[in-house]
């Protein structure tokens, strides 16, 4: 059991910059996921914590301890790997056995450990068989009992579940969480899938091309983005965003000419000043026309059962769309209708132009 | 390796495949005819081999000439028996496919499983010599052999045929399939590069390893150029070069029958090993070239 | 991605140290020799040596008997290779046709690789002695004059079904391969399309068979360049007369016998260019697959 502490890292690859200076403290018991897209440098993040990517600058601390110039096996980690890198031409047993064994354990300190991790991944019946022989779940359990039987001070996931079909992903999930619950051990856990991400962490740093453009809970992040960036890559489907402009009596804003959202209870700056305004589709609702803050046309309609998502036009002959709304099932909508909506205003987001990052 | 019945069935039709197995038994007559001819004519005596044409079947002199090519002393090759023989070529052959193995197994992992200065010429220096085969090279390699004191030594016959781009490269091949992850995973299980190599590379190329054994085996036992060269005593000869040495066509004094007992049991080690690791050495051999 | 390494500074020399050592002793020296000795000239005492640049170069390709030899190994590697992979493709499409014993007839069709090619030649000679070989006296009683050491090209027939017989497994394993790499459904299109067996083999097996057959062809040379000299060495020694001399015998033979060195580096040096050229060849079709790093 341990604190994670990550001071300004930063890694080139040469003059190739991946990292630019990431800071996080990770509390002992604490369940951190990391997200972003591919090539975000999330991997390369947790892999300089397991000591497999050498640190460029900046310091890791594991359990106090500044682990910079220390090997793996010295850092008294664990890892998953998203291919489960069992050793093929060991059973289960020796998989989850071999670490312990470099550790010079004793035999019986090590029948134990691996029998009680077993039990707890319902691996006991399988410990004689070969990697080969197991089903992507079961190697993805002995993946994890190789983690667990260590006891580190972390465990390292490094998106253990993208190989595995969707309902399984769904079950090892919900065990993965149960069981870090259980041990209580601080774990990092690299991602793309955001449900996964908001599932399964006590606190979310999303990543966007080398720095971490938000470190906060799941609901935090979801309801309050620090930037565009996470407010399109949390939630689906992905925040609307559109250009505006604060009204003539800052009283609303101008979305264009004729389109108007009166916003009078918040506290917007400067008339004409240009943002972006962003609202969630599950946050616009559809409501009669003399209440409504806009009629829009829809372009097209996706049924998935309990919601519908309705694309959305401001005016009949544009193109493309420029709201997406999520609807209640039951509720008939099709192409071409005209739909008075209206907008929650205690969801909605402003970001800047430039910088992209949240207003207020 | 098998197709599927069904597979076959689509692109063969039964009078085809008669066709087939009519030519296969005709390549295989070819084929292993002069093999078993030699076998027969170990069992006959030297009259009866030379006065043709030798029966088809075996005679009745295999214990006569087994014996005595074992026991009764070679004299026309200075009184060198073949079990002497035998033991030099498997000497030979095991000391050069043993000493390939070991030797390019390691140059093989420096080069995949390190990253250090001059990796790649190093790679090169060894790529190259598959361009410098012995025959090339005989005289001066020869004199290398002289100044080193190596001629009629066991030294002498394997070192300079252990150093195999052929082996280093496959494998290198081999390892570079390994995945990233499981080198990874043993190192957060605490494996350093010695204990990587045991227990996890080396159990992983226990396939490639019998493949390539196979192979050298045969290498080493079927050299011909180099135990002329570098043997000059009786004692140190390779069954091969001395079958040749008890050969001489035109001299009616060859003895034959114990040519032929010699030829089998020159013959007959590698042809076993070849048969019982097929598996390995089939696949080895068209995966080593490619 | 990148190979996953071990950080280590000493390990890796140590490891490639054995390699490097036995590759420099018994490979490059002596190869510089070559290079060397091809361009000096040694009185016939051996007390004195000059440079005499391609002077060596220059008299061993005017010289008849090398020309003669580079005939001699030409017409032998072109009909070794070709007879060997003839019959080993014809063995191999016939194997892939068959359901029941194909692993029966390839454990007797890999017997030839594991015999040495010094024994494989006198496992002809023996058939084929002219005095007392069983298959001689068939040719004899009709009434062909055989005496393969006495008729240059029947020694070189001798000696060419020799060495085709050898490398008959090789080609044999590599041909099966090369058409277990086809894929099925290609075949299966073929035939849909109304191709014929014959006409799918020419259509679409064997021009999918080329790089395969390429890199035979590659190797059938290399193979009777060099690894036949046990052969010759063997069954004719070269001859009769100068018939069967092939560019390897004849290094040998001005090295080891006749003690030209100069004329024997030259020679040397002349075979690792034809060596490098053949390498270079292989590796056009290697290159696909050997990625370097």
């Amino acid at each position: 059991m341990a604190t994670i502490a990550l001071k300004d890292v930063r890694k080139n690859y040469g003059r190739n910059k991946v990292i630019h200076g990431v800071s996080l403290d990770v509390a002992d018991h604490e369940f951190i996921v990391i997200v972003g897209p591919s090539g975000c440098g999330k991997s390369t993040l947790l892999r300089m914590v397991a000591g497999l990517e050498e640190i460029t600058s900046g310091t890791v601390e594991i359990g106090g301890r500044v682990v910079n110039k220390l090997e793996p096996r010295e850092r008294d980690i664990a890892m998953v790997f998203q291919n489960y890198a069992l050793y093929p031409h060991m059973s289960v047993f020796d998989n989850m056995a071999y670490g312990l064994r470099n550790a010079r354990r004793s035999k019986s300190e090590i029948a134990l450990r691996v029998a009680n991790a077993a039990k707890m991944l319902e691996l006991g019946s399988l410990l004689d068989r070969k990697p080969r022989a197991l089903s992507g779940g079961q190697r993805q359990r002995v993946a994890m009992g190789r983690a667990l039987v260590r006891d580190p001070a972390a465990f390292l996931f490094d998106e253990p579940l993208s190989n595995l079909d969707a309902k399984l992903r769904v079950q090892m999930r919900l065990e993965i969480k149960a069981l870090q619950r259980n041990v209580g051990t601080t774990s990092l856990y690299v991602t793309h899938d955001q449900v996964e991400a908001m599932t399964l962490a006590d606190r979310l740093v999303v990543m966007n091309e080398g720095k971490a453009e938000q470190i906060d809970t799941p609901m935090k992040v979801y309801s309050k983005p620090a930037s565009v960036f996470v407010a399109g890559f949390i939630g689906s489907p992905a925040m609307n965003i559109l250009e505006a402009h604060v009204g003539v009596d800052a009283r609303g804003i101008a979305i264009r000419s004729g389109v108007t959202i009166d916003l009078p209870e918040m506290n917007l700056p400067n008339a004409g000043m240009p943002l972006l305004f962003g609202i969630r589709p599950e946050h616009i609702s559809v409501t009669s026309e003399e209440r409504a803050d806009m009629i829009l046309t829809v372009a097209a309609v996706e049924t998935l059962g309990a919601d519908t998502l309705a694309h959305c036009r401001m005016a009949a002959n544009d193109k493309g769309s420029d709201f997406v709304l999520r609807v209640p099932g039951m509720m008939p909508v099709y192409a071409g209708q005209r739909l008075p909506v209206m907008f929650d205003r205690k969801a909605v987001h402003f970001f800047d132009v430039k910088t992209r990052n949240r207003l207020f | 390796m098998e197709r599927t019945v069904g597979g076959a069935m689509i692109t063969s039709r039964p009078h085809s495949r008669l066709i087939g197995h009519f030519l296969l038994v005709l390549g295989l007559i070819v084929v292993v005819f002069p093999i078993y001819y030699v076998f027969v004519a170990s069992t006959h005596s030297l009259e009866t081999i030379l006065k043709p044409p030798l029966p088809l079947l075996p005679g009745g002199d295999f214990i006569a000439n087994y014996r005595e090519a074992f026991y009764g002393g070679i004299g026309r090759i200075g009184g060198v028996g073949v079990g002497t023989l035998l033991l030099n070529t498997t000497i030979m052959a095991l000391g050069i496919a043993l000493g390939k193995i070991v030797i390019s197994i390691m140059s093989a992992y420096a080069i995949v499983f390190f990253r250090f200065p001059l990796r790649l010429v190093f790679f090169w220096i060894i790529f190259i010599t598959l361009m410098l085969p012995i025959e090339v090279r005989i005289l001066p390699t020869y004199k290398v052999m002289v100044d080193l004191n190596l001629i009629d030594t066991y030294a002498g016959l394997i070192v300079p045929l252990i150093a195999s781009a052929t082996a280093t490269l496959l494998f290198r091949q081999f390892f570079m399939t390994v995945p990233n992850e499981l080198i990874e995973a043993a190192r957060i299980d605490g494996a350093g590069p010695w204990r990587f190599f045991k227990d996890i590379l080396l159990p992983l190329s226990r396939t490639n390893i019998a493949a390539l054994f196979v192979i050298l085996f045969i290498y080493g036992w079927t050299q011909y150029l180099w135990p002329l060269l570098v043997t000059n005593s009786n004692s140190m000869n390779t069954i091969v070069i001395a079958l040749r040495k008890m050969i001489s066509f035109a001299d009616a004094d060859t003895q034959w029958h114990l040519v032929m007992v010699t030829c089998v049991l020159a013959i007959l080690p590698p042809v076993l090993v070849v048969v019982l690791m097929q598996r390995w050495f089939v696949r080895g051999l068209v995966e080593s070239e490619k | 991605m990148n190979r996953a390494t071990f950080p280590h500074k000493l390990l890796p020399y140590l490891l490639l140290a054995p390699q490097l050592a036995v590759t420099l002793i018994f490979f490059y020296w002596p190869a510089g020799q070559a290079l060397k000795q091809s361009l000096l000239r040694e009185d016939p005492f051996g007390l004195k040596t000059q440079f005499v640049g391609l002077a060596n170069f220059k008299r061993v390709l005017a010289d008849p008997a090398y020309v003669n030899s580079i005939k001699v190994t030409v017409v032998f590697s072109l009909a070794t290779a070709f007879i060997s992979m003839a019959i080993a493709l014809l063995l191999a499409v016939q194997a892939e046709k068959i359901i029941r014993g194909k692993t029966l007839y390839r454990t007797l069709l890999i017997w030839p690789y594991a015999v040495a090619p010094a024994i494989a030649g006198m496992l002809w000679l023996f058939m084929f002695n002219p005095s007392f070989g069983t298959l001689a006296y068939p040719l004899r009683s009709m009434g062909i004059n055989w005496d393969p050491l006495l008729n240059g090209p029947q020694a070189m027939i001798l000696i060419v079904a020799a060495a085709a017989w050898k490398q008959i497994s090789y080609n044999f394993l590599f041909f099966v391969a090369g058409l277990q790499a086809i894929p099925q459904t290609l075949i299966e299109a073929a035939a849909i399309d109304g191709a014929r067996a014959a006409r799918r083999f020419r259509t679409i097996v064997f021009p999918l068979l080329a790089p395969i057959t390429f890199f035979l062809l590659v190797i059938n040379t290399v193979y009777a360049l060099f690894d036949t000299f046990g052969i010759i060495h063997a069954v004719t020694a070269g001859g009769p007369g100068k018939s069967t001399e092939t560019l390897v015998y004849k290094v040998y033979n001005d090295g080891f016998v006749n003690l030209i060195l100069g004329d024997s580096a030259a020679q040397s040096v002349i075979l690792m260019a034809i060596v490098i050229a053949l390498t270079a060849l292989q590796f056009r079709y290697i290159e696909r697959r050997v990625h370097y790093g």
